[in-house]
């Protein structure tokens, strides 16, 4: 049920998306996730999906429509990058607040201004407290994986939350790799149908959704939603392992690279890390115990998990493809920092801000980054904790 | 040989003129003989006849690594007006080659590329274009002198897969399937080293 | 110290390039040469040309420079070769030649 092709990220999201037929996808195209609703149109032009296209004005109107389209029962899906989420900011509130479990494929640009189509994390990190799932991707494989798991984590009762599955821009939307495609069938069944227990268009039983909350209530539905994103964790591990099962494709929270022995470690999100587990295959080889996290799950965060697979490690680099401009440090450095607190004997830290606006970064960099690591648990001083990395001067 | 038997290729073209197809092409290929692959383009805004650089890495195992290639075994250049203003063979490997489409001879390309000293290819893939296909389009010719060059695909099985993508690819069209055939075969001819 | 435009390049650090990319004088185009991407290129032929102007706002480029109501020749620096001109020209006084040169 297997089979080999070779696909770009984004038809890689396109063709599950095709896989999947859901019943409504509202998008507006914004470089560089343009693509995904253009060959999905394709699909739906030819008839190959049963999907009803919202062709929309603007992205605050395509999460509107999803939003309105999942309350009313339907599955709907989006797509966008960049500008274009942040448009959608207001609304991506209301989805997940409504608890609607809509499905949006992210493909990472960096934020205007200077105006930049190329990649970093700023637009889904800036939306991080949204109340959505974030699911990152190394490669193209995985952005399908990932985009197939989506909806039955999303839409189990006990979570109803929005999904963001995300890939680097360009970097992996853009690039002609080698996939491994599951067949239609085995995709059916594997994502289901989705038959929440309520609707607008339930006729038996009649229902109003997104009330105004007094103060009375607000804190209340705020914390059924933090609790869901607590039960989204142990549900994207269950949905994981029907995926092994059915794949043999493994996933969890995180990767853990080398960490078994590992004294000194790098942490990161997304295409960066398949470029620095060559460095450590490299520094391996050299006799250094170098690691890498590679952080899956962004929201819900795992916050214990990774304390425990970070307990052993004597110095580790955060690095972020965003800027949070707390001049401290990005959004990933401050949490897992975070996480590492209450350890008895906790790694010392240093972070990194990298990438921004497509800045390429090599294993060469990343051995730079093992070797201060490496100075370091030998005695070296820490140096400054908050630095950037490729950028002249 | 790069561990894994790796091997990359950068391309340079400009914009509009398919140096990004012809990328994808050769990823098409490899991919059609068993290979791991990764064929991309690096980005900027659309820019009609502006530089754009475009990679490819071909090996036996899945390639991590998302960096552009600093150190490519081969460069494909797609338009030789480039070489004045680009120096094409920065970081490419010695014991590689550069593959310009161009009506020069390698001899007359060298001395136009800054003291390379490695091996110079020429394809006149315009002429080639305009002959089998009665227009400029150097994709198709440049590909086949970039894996004739290169060895990196076995050439029976290269022809014949590009064969069944171009049915493919031209599934609306199959007229232009002889001709860009034609170009394939005529370049693997007449590819020039030197 | 203001830093122009000029002498600002991939090459240039952080700390020398202007807060927020500003630009401080005007007309920096000049230095950006577009000619570069010409592969074809158009050529005047004076001797046809009657100054009708009708190439110049075709030109999407504005790489057609006139002076006292005459088209005094065509800009290469700018110019990339698209040959909306030649088209447009009444009078076969643009022509396209290959290659980047004119």
């Amino acid at each position: 049920m297997n089979y080999n092709e070779r696909l770009s990220g984004n038809e890689a999201i396109a063709f599950a998306m095709k896989q999947i037929d859901p019943d409504v996808m509202a998008a507006f195209p914004i470089t560089p996730s343009t693509e995904i609703p253009q060959y999905f149109a394709q699909y739906v032009a030819n008839g190959e999906v049963n999907t009803e296209f919202v062709p929309v004005e603007s992205e605050h109107s395509s999460m509107s429509a999803c939003i309105g389209a999942e309350a009313a029962g339907a599955r709907a899906i989006t797509a966008t990058s960049s500008a274009g989420l942040a448009l959608m900011y207001e609304m991506m509130y209301v989805a997940a607040s409504c608890r609607l479990p809509i499905t949006l494929a992210c493909v990472n640009r960096a934020l205007s201004g200077p105006i930049n189509i190329n990649n970093d994390h700023s637009d889904s990190m800036g939306i991080r407290d949204a109340g959505w799932i974030q699911i990152y991707a190394e490669n193209n494989q995985e952005a399908y994986d990932n985009f197939l798991q989506a909806m039955p984590i999303g839409e189990s009762p006990e979570v109803r939350l929005p999904v963001m599955i995300c890939q680097d821009g360009f970097i992996t939307s853009h690039a002609l790799e080698n996939i491994v495609l599951l067949d239609t069938d085995s995709v059916k069944q594997f994502v289901g149908e989705y038959h929440p227990e309520h609707y607008l268009l339930k006729k038996a039983n009649p229902l109003a959704v997104g009330p105004y909350d007094l103060g009375c209530h607000y804190m209340e539905h705020k914390v059924q939603q933090a609790e869901a994103m607590k039960h989204a964790k142990a549900r994207i591990l269950e949905v994981a392992k029907q995926f092994e099962a059915l794949t043999g494709r493994k996933y969890g929270l995180f990767e853990e690279y080398q960490m078994e022995d590992a004294e000194v470690a790098v942490l990161l999100i997304g295409s960066s890390a398949g470029t620095a587990k060559a460095a450590v295959d490299q520094l391996r080889k050299a006799g250094v115990k170098a690691g890498l996290i590679k952080i899956r799950v962004f929201r819900p965060f795992p916050a214990e998990e990774l304390a425990q697979a970070l307990a052993h490690v004597k110095v580790l680099a955060i690095l972020d493809k965003a800027e949070s401009f707390s001049a401290n440090g990005g959004p990933l450095f401050s949490e897992v920092r975070g996480a590492l607190y209450d350890l008895k004997h906790r790694p010392r830290t240093v972070g990194y801000v990298y990438g921004l606006g497509g800045r390429d970064i090599t294993p060469e960099h990343f051995k730079d980054i093992y070797a201060r690591l490496t100075d370091i648990a030998n005695g070296g001083e820490l140096g400054p904790v908050y630095t950037h990395l490729g950028q002249r001067g | 040989m790069k561990e894994n038997g790796l091997i990359e290729f950068r391309w340079h073209g400009r914009g509009g003129q398919g140096a990004k197809t012809a990328c994808l092409l050769l990823a098409d290929a490899a991919f059609c003989s068993g290979k791991y692959v990764q064929g991309f383009p690096e980005y900027g805004p659309e820019r009609m006849g502006a530089p754009i650089t475009a990679y490819n890495r071909i090996s036996d195992v899945r390639c991590s690594v998302h960096c552009n290639i600093e150190n490519p075994d081969y460069v494909v250049v797609v338009d030789e007006t480039l070489l004045d203003s680009v120096d094409v063979t920065h970081g490419l490997s010695p014991e590689g080659a550069v593959i310009v489409n161009t009506a020069h001879s390698p001899a007359q390309i060298r001395e136009k590329l800054r003291g390379w000293q490695g091996r110079v290819c020429t394809i006149d893939a315009r002429r080639i274009s305009e002959e089998t296909l009665g227009k400029n389009f150097p994709n198709t010719p440049m590909l086949a002198a970039a894996v004739k060059v290169s060895g990196v695909l076995e050439e029976a099985k290269f022809k014949k897969d590009m064969e069944d993508s171009f049915h493919h690819k031209f599934a609306t069209k199959p007229q232009v399937v002889a001709g860009n055939m034609a170009a394939l075969v005529q370049a693997w001819e007449e590819v020039q080293a030197g | 110290m203001i830093r122009r435009a000029k002498d600002i390049d991939e090459h240039t650090p952080w700390q020398e390039m202007t807060p927020a990319g500003e630009v401080y004088e005007a007309a920096t185009a000049r230095y950006v040469n577009t000619g570069a991407w010409r592969t074809d290129t158009p050529v005047l032929d004076a001797e046809k040309c009657r100054s009708c102007l009708l190439c110049v706002p075709f030109c999407p480029d504005s790489s057609l420079p006139v002076k006292d109501g005459k088209l005094v020749g065509i800009d290469y620096h700018h110019c990339k070769g698209c040959g909306i001109c030649a088209t447009v020209c009444p009078f076969g006084a643009i022509t396209v030649k290959e290659g980047g040169q004119p």
